[in-house]
């Protein structure tokens, strides 16, 4: 059974859209977030509604608008295999989901640091930048390490939606097993609820001695 | 505001010019923006493949019955994953060690899988082991994907809302002669079901978002249902725009419910202080190991 289904090249594609769909992420969810605190409210406008709109929407739905629409309905295609356009809408639409977690995530860390830090900065006399250099962003970044740990293992398991538009990754791949061998019903769960453990664990322990060991004393 | 306070200075008047600039030049950007994606997308809001939407067909065999079918699953889920949640999270707290032992492991276990895998478990357990024929099944696994996830994470909640409150509520119950469980039922879960009321609403957005996942083990809720329908009338983006659409507005509403209670639980002074709707769901959501993380979050 395990030989005629490629469960390890099944967890490289789960994997693949983790990593991908993660850098994506953090970068498109990086700019939101300094759009949603920058001073001007044309920008804050927009990340406010790129969050609430997509915090609001189902992440199967966002899959099923690239992959159906964009893709397939209006030819919107990158790559040259049929498998690298799967791969590549997938990761868009998982980035694009998460990013507005990540920038939520992001804002929550310049929120845990007290405004008298910025004012203790501006009273020995420090300029706006190199107050925000040396202050306050050093706390925020900080602050924000376990938020963003957090969205990272939700992104890891958020990688099985994928297989609701027929990417062969970790659960799409568990599917065809049970409908093959029935009988292995619970050993292949087993195996495969095993793989996300594997993967999520160290992502977990990870983020939570790095939160630890940056955490800011207050 | 209170993020800009730290960040930014009172703007002088050159800097206040300098933001009007940028900020026009931002709605100028915005607008672009918005403009090429209506161009992009001309094609797919004509009114030939708007048309399905005003057909009392399509309304009566596509998009209320599969409403109506996202509508029951979250509400069979939410029942039964407060239930369950309920359960765990005194068994969790329960002093038999055993027993919070065992809920423990399966609040852990039930958080860290993924709950597509889990659906798509339950599904064939309902076709190959209860043998309920293909019609039930689906719901079935839907529901119960989200029951035993969503109930791990209430389970947490309950956890940290009594861990929340005072020791001296505890102490005090013991004192006058209550056992352990009479202080967990009449002291303590009373006051951090208030706390975490908001949490608790917030969770539901969760959970209706999530049985847009029951797409692929064939449940024909909103999604799968609009999906049908754009495939036979050949409009997937205008159905997928009409889906967010009512997605959003329904998780608006309940949002909306969920900062209501928190108001109004912060003006009355019974129970414990609740918790902030967004503070510790995003690590509970996050699963493995998240636990040990407090941090404030949004929910995921």
């Amino acid at each position: 059974m395990l030989q005629r289904f490629d469960l390890l090249a099944a967890f490289w594609m789960t994997l693949q859209l983790a990593v991908l769909g993660a850098v994506g992420a953090l970068v498109l969810g990086t700019v939101i977030a300094v759009m949603r605190v920058s001073p001007f409210s044309s920008l804050q406008f927009f990340a406010r509604m790129y969050v609430t709109l997509i915090r609001n929407t189902p992440l199967t739905l966002i899959l099923f608008f690239c992959v159906f629409g964009l893709m397939n309905a209006m030819g919107l295609r990158f790559g040259e295999s049929r498998d690298t356009q799967n791969l590549f809408w997938g990761v868009v639409a998982i980035a694009v989901y998460h990013a507005s977690f990540v920038a939520e995530a992001l804002r929550s860390g310049i929120n845990t640091v007290p405004v008298g830090q910025a004012e203790a900065a501006r009273a020995i006399g420090m300029p706006f930048l190199p107050s925000l250099r040396h202050v306050i962003m050093p706390q925020a970044v900080r602050g924000s390490v376990a938020p963003v740990g957090n969205v990272m293992i939700a992104l890891t398991k958020n990688t099985t939606v994928a297989a609701t538009v027929g990417i062969a990754e970790a659960a799409a791949t568990m599917k065809t097993m049970i409908e093959f061998y029935p009988n292995f019903l619970y050993f292949i769960f087993a195996l495969v609820a095993l793989g996300f453990v594997v993967l999520t664990l160290p992502t977990g322990i990870f983020f939570t001695w790095l939160s630890r060991k940056v955490a800011v004393q207050r | 505001m209170s993020v800009n306070s730290v960040l930014f200075d009172h703007p002088g008047p050159s800097a206040r010019r300098r933001n009007t600039v940028i900020t026009v030049l931002g709605w100028l950007a915005v607008l672009a923006l918005l403009g090429a994606l209506g161009w992009g997308l001309r094609n797919e809001f004509t009114a030939l493949k708007l048309r399905p939407f005003a057909d009392g067909e399509s309304w009566r065999f596509y998009i209320v019955p599969g409403l109506l079918n996202t509508l029951k699953a979250a509400g069979i889920a939410v029942l039964t994953s407060v239930v369950l949640g309920l359960a765990l999270g005194c068994g969790r707290l329960s002093p038999v060690r055993l027993v919070s032992r065992v809920c423990g492991v399966l609040v852990e276990v039930f958080r860290a899988i993924p709950v597509l895998l889990m659906m798509i478990f339950w599904y064939y357990i309902a076709i190959y082991v209860l043998v309920l024929g293909r019609e039930v099944a689906p719901l079935f696994g839907v529901v119960m994907g989200l029951t035993l996830y969503n109930a791990s994470v209430i389970a947490e909640l309950v956890r940290s809302g009594v861990h929340s409150l005072p020791r001296g509520q505890r102490e005090a119950g013991l004192a006058i002669g209550m056992s352990e469980g009479q202080v967990l039922t009449s002291v303590q879960l009373p006051q951090a079901i208030t706390a975490m009321l908001p949490s608790l609403v917030s969770q539901l957005v969760v959970i209706l978002k999530d049985t847009a996942l029951g797409t692929a083990i064939l449940y024909t809720d909103l999604l799968k249902q609009l999906n049908d329908l754009a495939t036979y009338r050949g409009n997937v983006v205008a159905a997928m725009v009409f889906a967010a659409v009512v997605y959003i507005a329904l998780n608006f509403a309940l949002t909306s419910l969920a900062q209501l209670v928190e108001r109004r639980l912060r003006r009355s002074s019974r129970g414990g202080a609740p918790m902030d709707a967004d503070r510790n769901l995003d690590a509970v959501n996050a699963g493995a190991m998240a636990s040990q993380v407090e941090t404030p979050g949004s929910r995921l």
